[in-house]
């Protein structure tokens, strides 16, 4: 997929240049380098950084992971190959099965959902508001508060009888269902509470709206653009790259969902909130499986590579990029 | 002629401005209403940091308690050292804020800007870095870690971030990529080199992004406690997450009021940060397509 991309590429600005080249060709060109390698320079240069730190600390952890999908380990006592043992259990284990599904199902709710109310959040406080420095900050309350603060607080919302939401929903005339204690509904708890984090994605929207040149909506203005006309045409695809980066880690986020799994249901009930990690980490630090941990791990890994390809596949035709260098 | 135009402009203008006015007040309504949502667990984690023990049990939960509990704050702060621990995460926060914001901006811009073989594929590298569960890195990362001496000093939390985060790598390059590139072609006309594009074009006009790039470094490092925990031990390293942490372990019984009070105090800084930073990298001006 790379190679003709990079050919097509190079092609077409040695055509662009070829003029240039000529005039300048008699003097400069058995010394100097031109544009197009010195431009390739700079680029390998500017990621060397990255690139170094992969080397050193996090390619030999993946790869020394991926060698222990082949291997029944406690890490302590011994390695015993078996090959492709740990994934055969796997495509058999109907625990990891039922934990693909949880989280499948957690995922493709959260991701969308806290999509869409961090965009509609960013867009109310962009505007001209009383105060507006005091709401922004309260928005990202819940980004900075965490821990065992906010699990218990939510252990309460979630409580049948006396919890605040099915209170709330009592006022109403509904009656609540058992969230937590109910192999139905844990998962939309799950889900409540993962959209209410949406404060993160909240800022990086302010931030992206920040970046939206002011002379586009001058321009529109001038040609007769409404204000719907100007959200869809400049403001949302401005932001396309911004909804773009929320959608991906946002995917790559939502399919790690551990925390609330571990303290607030334990898996429960009857494994309705068994995520994939709270699977492995079963398998990992209790019952000392690392072999089976590891291959639970990469399978995690491949399904969100997938997706993410998928995503990135389909960003030709909704991501726009003022400033791309493909030309 | 001229004069009856005016009246009905001026009324126009009038009707306009009540319009507005309405608009912006709904607006407010709903951002505040919004806003009791978001801030719950925090108003929460207030009103328990000065209960007593006994309302502090009370199901369903008092908002409000009866008399003011500022022990909560003062006794479990003489426990442990938390000007200590204030210290050791300062450290920390400021090194990795300098590191993240010179180290994955340089290479965020090489993804974004420059053409180079390969370029996709090593993208696709450096997000899939978090695609892996940490859970299963840590033991090989760990040995890394022992092995060059690292284990109980700052340096696995504060070396790493200096050679770029995946995630702050991602979110510059979606931003440097909004950026039009007609100011990098003059810029190269007038002579200018890849490095001073970056420096003198991209950085400025990225302040947003950088902003933000800044405060997510700043909570992560601040709230971290899981790396803290693995590569610190003795309690003079300590950071303010794991302080908090020994606070709640289970050898030294600590009542939930004082778990509360001390989070709160923990948390502080962060929001004091998010305060301030705000208004510079997110200005107010109005540039969205539904003003009125």
């Amino acid at each position: 997929m790379a190679s003709p991309f990079w050919v097509r590429q190079n092609v077409s600005v040695a055509g662009a240049s070829t003029a240039a080249q000529a005039i300048g060709a008699a003097r400069k060109r058995p010394r100097a380098l031109s544009m197009r390698a010195r431009e390739e320079i700079a680029g390998y240069l500017c990621i060397m950084p990255w690139l170094i730190g992969f080397l050193i600390f996090t390619a030999g952890a993946m790869l020394f992971s991926l060698g222990l999908v082949f291997f029944k380990t406690d890490l302590l006592t011994g390695f015993k190959w078996v090959g492709l043992g740990n994934i055969r259990k796997m495509a058999t284990d109907p625990l990891f099965h039922k934990s693909l599904g949880v989280t499948s199902y957690y995922s493709f709710a959260t991701v969308p959902l806290s999509l869409a109310i961090g965009l509609l959040i960013a867009l109310g406080l962009n505007q001209n508001l009383f105060a507006q420095g005091l709401w922004r900050t309260l928005y990202y309350l819940p980004s900075v508060t965490s821990g065992i603060a906010v699990a218990m607080l939510w252990m309460w919302i979630f409580h049948p009888d006396v919890g605040l939401l099915n209170q709330a929903l009592r006022l109403i005339g509904i009656q609540g269902p058992r969230w937590l204690y109910s192999e139905q509904w844990a998962i939309p708890a799950f889900i409540i509470m993962g959209t209410w984090g949406a404060g993160g994605n909240m800022l990086l929207y302010l931030a992206g709206l920040q970046s939206i040149p002011t002379h586009l909506y001058e321009a529109a203005r001038i040609d007769g653009a409404g204000s719907i006309r100007c959200f869809f045409s400049i403001t949302l695809p401005m932001l396309s790259p911004t909804i773009f980066f929320n959608l991906v880690m946002g995917i790559i986020g939502s399919f790690q969902v551990f925390t609330q799994a571990l303290v607030m249901t334990q898996g429960g009930p009857n494994n309705a909130t068994l995520t994939i990690m709270l699977y492995l980490y079963r398998k990992g630090f209790e019952q000392f499986q690392f072999g089976y941990a590891s291959a639970i791990a990469w399978a995690l890994f491949c399904i969100i590579l997938l997706l993410t390809l998928l995503v990135f596949r389909s960003s030709a035709l909704w991501v726009y990029y003022e400033g791309e260098v493909r030309k | 002629m001229s004069v009856i135009a005016l009246a009905r402009s001026k009324r126009r203008f009038t009707y306009w401005r009540v319009l507005r006015a309405l608009y912006r007040l709904l607006l407010l309504l709903l951002v505040a209403a919004g806003s009791i949502i978001f801030i719950m667990p925090f108003a929460w984690m207030v009103s328990t940091s000065f209960k007593s023990s006994d309302e502090v049990l009370r199901f369903p939960p008092v908002w409000i308690p009866q008399t003011l509990h500022f022990e909560n704050y003062t006794i479990p702060w003489h426990r442990l050292p938390f000007p200590t621990y204030y210290k050791n995460t300062l450290i920390v926060v400021i090194f990795n804020l300098i590191g993240t914001v010179l180290s994955s901006s340089i290479v965020a811009y090489g993804f974004a800007r420059l053409r180079f073989r390969g370029r996709s594929w090593l993208f696709l590298l450096v997000l899939s870095t978090m695609m892996l569960p940490s859970q299963v890195t840590l033991v090989p990362t760990y040995y890394l870690f022992a092995k060059l001496g690292w284990v109980n000093s700052l340096r696995p939390l504060i070396i790493p971030v200096y050679f770029g985060s995946a995630f702050n790598i991602f979110l510059l390059r979606q931003f440097f990529m909004t950026i039009s590139t007609e100011l990098d072609d003059a810029a190269k006309i007038d002579g200018c080199g890849f490095f001073s594009i970056y420096w003198r074009i991209i950085l400025p006009l990225a302040r947003p992004a950088l902003g933000v790039i800044a405060i997510f470094q700043f909570t992560y490092d601040w709230n971290d406690f899981f790396n803290a925990l693995i590569y610190l031990n003795s309690p003079k390293n300590f950071t303010i997450a794991l302080g908090l942490r020994t606070l709640q372990s289970t050898m030294l019984y600590t009542p939930m009021q004082h778990i509360m009070a001390m989070t709160l105090v923990a948390i502080l800084p962060v929001l004091l940060v998010f305060v301030i930073a705000q208004r510079y990298f997110i200005q107010g001006i109005v540039i969205t397509g539904i003003k009125g």
